[in-house]
């Protein structure tokens, strides 16, 4: 039990940091102008056409360069990349599997 | 260059698939987006009996067929279909907005329509009287569930099944009646008041841009041709046609694909493709983010790009990644298709910062440069670029005033005013300046900021609205100006979400701005310059040119 405990905590301050930084990347470079209170990390961005394809790969390329890792052409969809919090448990997943 | 000795051009596009489905029956023609290659015999045949299911159903010479399909073997099917049976298809944007597709088929009523189930049924809940007699369902490329699909549309719209259609009994052809100036196609683009304009192209128009090809670029039956474009747009009819004459095989690249770099990069180099045909946009993406150095495009020869400028320092990376092929500018509108080109220099120098010409005039066109007044300009200077020849369109659909506006006659000569602003340098050719209206280029399709104007205006928190294009190294740039009825302005989410249901993808603006009144000049007109400047001052790049 404590094991899990130990882990939980600072694996939810990780997913908030990662929530918050793919929140001000797409605050300054795809939505400037519009407030964080707006950009619930829930929202669907793909589907709901707020990000295109070419402000998806602005993203995905964000992403990669922040949290060093390598998005592969299979993980570049819209289930991983379609709200801030599939985006953070995507960056989650991919960290501890590597 | 060689010349070719029969130079007996045909007068119709289908002449090209006849021609090769009798020479090379057996060879592929296209390979699908799924991969599935279909021989020249094979796409004939469906396309005769789709001809002959057209007529069935009452198509006559001079009819129009729409099309609402996704990019595919089935398509290219249905094209030819249309063309056998003498009618000229329409392609629509299966991506765009239902409403906008409305608006084209009100436009030129057409005689039958070939949808996917998707798109008749957004098509049928907006307004189902715009729907004609005739209507095919097509399954979605390489979309599983296609049975499911078919069934569950059958019961919203009357509609025949693409596989009854291409069991139709084939007739005897009857190509007695084909004449160079009937109509092949209408290429639907941007419109200045919101509504899309159809540019009607001849048989003549299109055959006279493909053997001028053909003279320039020595094609073999061995090239295999990209097919990035969509049908909707002119570069497909250099994919389809060009390919189909010379023997050689098209590989359709599906929408999502072609978006996608590192995916279309793969694809590039699995296919083995030896030419390539696309806007800048997409080229500047693969450089930027294709990842070339993993993949081998060692098959590609040739490189064609068309549709707006190419910014030198992305062409200065893809050919620093794709050493090899003869890279080549193409210039026209939609109106002319390709009228002067260039051949890019090689290596690009470390330090050009100024896009390539645009180049000299094709064989098949003449050029010429006026000035507002119609008056020629000094050699050099600045002025309209004019072009004539029989590439040159026949007139915008249902709108012979707009049409007459855009020509001019002289020395008993048709010449059309593309609107864009050149300047001649000899040795160089024509150089690009700008343009003269509000038109833009954005990733390659062509936009009437008025058209996204009235898109906003849609909105009903819209007092006043005003789009500006703004030009950045990474590529063009849609502000909106928007002046609400109320202090509860919406959110940008909400823009871009509203802005995704009416119109196409690539007219979302990239930023919105609220402001109280829109600026004027002493006449009442919307003052654009101070809104570039607003915009530029605003993002707070100095380096940023107002236009």
């Amino acid at each position: 039990m404590s094991v899990v405990n130990q882990e939980t905590v600072p694996m939810e301050a990780l997913e908030e940091d990662i929530k918050r930084k793919v929140q001000d990347f797409i605050l300054s470079h795809i939505l400037p102008g519009e407030s964080r209170d707006n950009l619930k990390t829930a929202l669907p961005l793909r589907t709901s056409g707020i990000l295109d394809s070419i402000s998806t790969l602005r993203l995905i390329q964000f992403v990669e360069a922040q949290f060093d890792l390598e998005v592969s052409i299979t993980d570049a969809n819209t289930s991983n990349f379609n709200s801030i919090d599939s985006i953070a448990a995507y960056v989650i997943a991919k960290k501890a599997n590597t | 260059m060689i010349h070719r000795g029969s130079s007996q051009h045909p007068d119709h596009l289908a002449a090209y698939l006849e021609a090769s489905a009798a020479s090379a029956p057996g060879r592929v023609a296209v390979v699908d987006v799924d991969g599935s290659p279909v021989t020249f015999a094979q796409l004939d045949d469906r396309a005769e009996r789709i001809a002959g299911f057209l007529r069935s159903a009452g198509v006559r010479p001079g009819d129009r067929v729409a099309m609402i399909l996704s990019k595919g073997a089935a398509a290219v099917a249905v094209m030819f279909g249309a063309m056998k049976a003498g009618a000229a298809y329409v392609p629509i944007d299966s991506g765009a907005p239902a409403e906008r597709n409305r608006s084209i088929l009100a436009g030129c009523g057409v005689r039958a329509l070939f949808a996917h189930p998707r798109n008749l049924e957004a098509l049928a809940s907006i307004a189902r009287f715009v729907l004609p007699e005739t209507v095919v369902v097509v399954p979605p490329a390489g979309g599983g569930e296609l049975a499911d699909e078919g069934a569950r549309n059958d019961r919203a719209v009357p509609a025949v099944p693409l596989r009854d259609v291409i069991a139709h009994p084939r007739a005897p052809r009857s190509d007695g009646a084909r004449r160079a100036s009937d109509l092949a196609c209408i290429l639907y683009t941007s419109g200045s008041t919101g509504v899309p304009k159809g540019v009607m192209i001849s048989h003549g128009n299109a055959v006279s841009f493909v053997e001028w090809c053909s003279e320039v670029f020595a094609f073999t039956p061995e090239d295999r041709f990209s097919s990035h474009a969509p049908f909707h747009f002119d570069l497909s009819v250099f994919d389809i046609y060009v390919s189909l004459k010379h023997g050689a095989q098209v590989h359709l690249i599906a929408e999502d694909v072609g978006q996608e770099p590192r995916v279309l990069a793969r694809f590039i180099a699995e296919r083995r493709l030896t030419v390539w045909y696309s806007a800048p946009s997409i080229l500047a993406l693969l450089a930027q983010f294709g990842r070339l150095d993993r993949i081998d495009a060692g098959a590609l020869r040739l490189v064609l790009f068309a549709g707006e400028v190419f910014p030198v320092t992305h062409l200065r990376r893809l050919v620093e990644l794709w050493p090899d092929p003869d890279y080549y500018n193409l210039y026209g509108p939609t109106e002319t298709n390709v009228c002067t080109f260039a051949r890019i220099p090689m290596p690009v120098a470390p330090d050009r910062t100024e896009p390539y010409p645009i180049g000299d005039p094709c064989s098949h066109c003449a050029a010429l440069v006026l000035d507002p007044e119609g008056r020629a300009v000094a050699a050099g200077a600045p002025g309209l670029l004019y072009i004539a020849g029989p590439s040159v369109f026949a007139g915008y659909w249902g709108a012979p005033d707009e049409t007459a506006a855009r020509f001019t006659e002289r020395d008993g000569a048709r010449w059309f005013n593309t609107g864009d602003i050149v300047r001649f340098e000899p040795g160089s050719g024509y150089i690009y300046l700008g343009r003269a209206d509000r038109m833009v280029k954005r990733r390659g399709y062509r936009i009437e900021l008025g058209e996204v104007e009235s898109g906003l205006y849609q909105h009903d928190q819209t007092r006043e609205a005003a789009v500006i294009a703004v030009t950045e190294p990474e590529g063009v740039k849609l502000v909106a100006f928007l002046v609400g009825r109320s202090q509860a302005s919406p959110t940008v989410i909400e823009l871009k979400q509203f802005c995704a249901a009416v119109l196409p993808s690539y007219m979302s603006p990239d930023a919105f701005v609220f402001l109280d009144v829109l600026p004027r000049t002493s006449t009442g007109k919307v003052d654009y310059q101070a809104l570039a400047r607003c915009a530029t001052a605003g993002a707070g790049e100095p380096s940023a040119r107002a236009r």
